[in-house]
């Protein structure tokens, strides 16, 4: 049974998006029930897979037993071991959570919610999973498309911040298939361990340059960085609360992942370092998305929308690591992608809270919401503290190696932009907590902003239980960030 | 030059095809005609895989009938065949395109209960003016 535990992965929340919407035809609670059960074995699954990594090393899994080059394969190593639990266990809490959240924002519309949900987990997993270019491309489109039904139905203006998602989005997938397609012309295989032992003799030709500027410029789009991220905020702000605590932190961090693929295990980083100038254009890149996003961070009143600009700075972090191409960088990039996902996450998941709660974004409708909901905020406080890269939280440790790894590459306006960049994010954190701790005059004045205020109370279980686990996580993340990079991480580095 | 032109001349068309696709995709206001350009950027792609399957002159469809003449049975000559995955994994990328269109006429529709227009500067007016 164990063995089958990749494939289950995949097929699990494939088969229950089938069922989901015909349980929820009989009873709308079941699809609820249906989409936490899938999750959660879809989480063992990829513990176990995980494990299995951990002491036997990579699974390599033959759909339809063809042998690889052939047929379509399933590769598990430490890199993606990592990711799958990451996104199995996000997705399953924001599951969790979203209930009371959809019958707020959603009304009737539970069913086909939970069905696209998992159809988006599914993409995730998948484009995790394999071990094949075209197939991994198929993934990034189911994943995108759920994610462009679930981004569309949320509030006024949805539709159209979508739209804008859409175009952008077909051009980067598009840009990626294209990119496949020179890699396939110049080698004849798709599969990721074939073509990096075939197109080693490529190196010095231009299609292999044309291929691996398409691919990574269509990457980019999907991951929003920095010219290229117009789509991300908008989209993001406008979608349903438990959508954008969903898509927010996995969607960015799954094309990182495929990014790192496509340097380290399809073609390798030396290729980078001394045939392409393409870590110094990572590292710059890098620079103007920290720099970018957190400026346009710090001019935003909308709660949500801020945190979509932190979000957009996170992937400069990320990208700028990879480019700064030595082992301290890319274990902090690697440590980085888990950190990040779980911080966004607990900051979105917190966002949807007050949104449920206060049914407003703005920054300044938050006041006292600490003493109405001190859970809820003390999560956010956690969340905040790990954002700004406060020791005992994750986020320290990942930005203190990528400083370490910046350092040693010299690359000083990265130093610079990262440091820069936590100071920013203290300024925008402690603006919200100094709104949320104050109470103003005007509580005293208007009897009816009382009454609304009274109102407010601690977030339901089910939507705390999850934030809350999120929280606790960042800090048991930071304390044994040791045994993740040693265990882990290590492994996954590239061979230099 | 002009003999290199017209050898690689489905690589030009690609090319050609994937520009107005791409032209439209950013510079048509209308956003049917967005979803249109979208259309024929993808479909650029796809005859851009298709004609790569082609190998020279005289090559057939991979149906196998009978052995080559001189060959052993159940053995295939490359060569005279044109490469079929190509076009299957066209089919695959196909079906996704299909699943693209669907979504994006959707969405275009939820625009257009909206704000009652398609055309992108009245969008952005009405949505302005908040109506």
């Amino acid at each position: 049974m164990s063995v089958e535990t990749p494939i289950l992965i995949i097929v699990i929340p494939l088969i229950s998006a089938v069922l989901t919407p015909l349980m929820g035809l009989w009873k709308k609670v079941l699809s609820y029930i249906c989409a936490i059960t899938a999750l959660s074995l879809c989480t063992l699954a990829s513990v176990n897979t995980l494990y299995r990594v951990l002491t036997d090393g990579s699974i390599h899994y033959r759909l339809g037993s063809w042998p690889p080059p052939f047929g379509i394969e399933l590769v598990v190593d430490h890199l993606n071991g990592m990711m799958l639990v990451i996104v199995s266990v996000i997705s399953l809490s924001v599951a969790v959570y979203s209930y009371r959240s959809i019958e707020q924002e959603l009304p009737g519309k539970a069913v086909y919610f939970y069905t696209l949900y998992l159809l988006q987990v599914t993409g995730f997993l998948g484009i995790l999973i394999t071990g094949d270019l075209f197939n991994l491309y198929v993934f990034l489109e189911i994943a995108s498309l759920a994610g462009y039904a679930l981004i569309a139905v949320g509030e006024d203006g949805a539709p159209v911040a979508c739209f804008r998602y859409i175009v952008m989005g077909t051009i980067g997938a598009c840009f990626y298939l294209l990119g496949v397609g020179y890699i396939y012309i110049s080698t004849g295989s798709l599969n990721m361990a074939d073509v990096h032992l075939l197109i080693q003799k490529l190196y010095d030709t231009k299609v292999i340059a044309t291929a691996i500027a398409f691919i990574l410029t269509g990457l980019a789009v999907k991951m929003a960085l920095f010219p290229l991220h117009v789509w991300l905020p908008d989209a993001y702000t406008k979608a349903p609360s438990a959508t954008s605590a969903l898509i927010a932190p996995l969607m960015t961090k799954v094309s990182i992942y495929v990014m790192i693929r496509i340097l380290f295990s399809v073609f390798e980083i030396s290729l980078f370092v001394e045939v392409f100038p393409l870590t110094k254009i990572m590292v710059w890149a890098g620079i103007a998305a920290i720099c970018g996003g957190a400026v346009m961070a710090l001019a935003q009143t909308d709660f949500k929308r801020m945190l979509c600009y932190i979000l957009v700075a996170e992937v400069g972090y990320m990208v700028g690591g990879l480019g700064l191409a030595n082992a301290v960088a890319i274990r902090g990039a690697i440590l980085h992608i888990l950190n990040d996902a779980v911080m966004t996450a607990g900051l979105f998941t917190v966002a949807g809270i007050i949104m449920h709660k206060i049914k407003s974004r703005r920054l300044a409708d938050f006041e006292g919401l600490f003493k109405r909901m001190p859970f809820t905020m003390s999560a956010f406080v956690v969340c905040a503290l790990s954002m700004i890269g406060v020791p005992p939280t994750c986020g320290f440790f990942s930005k203190w190696y990528l400083i370490q790894g910046a350092i040693l590459a010299g690359e000083w306006p990265f130093v610079a932009a990262l440091l820069g960049s936590s100071l920013i994010n203290v300024i925008l954190f402690f603006r919200i907590i100094e709104i949320g701790f104050v109470f103003k005059s005007s509580m005293q004045g208007h009897p009816h902003d009382k009454e609304r205020m009274d109102k407010i109370d601690e977030a339901p279980l089910s939507m705390l239980i999850p934030t809350v686990g999120i929280a606790t996580a960042i800090i048991l993340i930071g304390f044994y960030n040791q045994a993740i990079v040693k265990h882990i991480i290590d492994f996954a580095l590239p061979k230099f | 030059m002009f003999e290199f032109l017209l050898r690689h001349y489905n690589y030009w068309m690609f090319i050609g095809l994937m520009m107005i696709g791409f032209y439209a995709m950013m510079a048509k206001k209308n956003l049917i005609k967005k979803i249109i350009g979208m259309n024929i950027f993808q479909s650029a792609i796809i005859l851009f895989f298709i004609s790569t399957s082609v190998k020279g002159g005289g090559v057939s469809v991979p149906i196998l009938q009978y052995a080559h003449k001189g060959a052993k049975a159940g053995i295939v000559d490359v060569m005279q065949y044109a490469n079929p995955l190509p076009h299957v994994l066209m089919l695959t990328a196909i079906v996704v395109m299909v699943a693209t269109l669907g979504v994006a006429l959707a969405v275009a529709i939820m625009i257009y209960r909206r704000y009652d227009t398609l055309e992108e500067d009245e969008i952005r007016l009405r949505r302005k003016r908040g109506s």
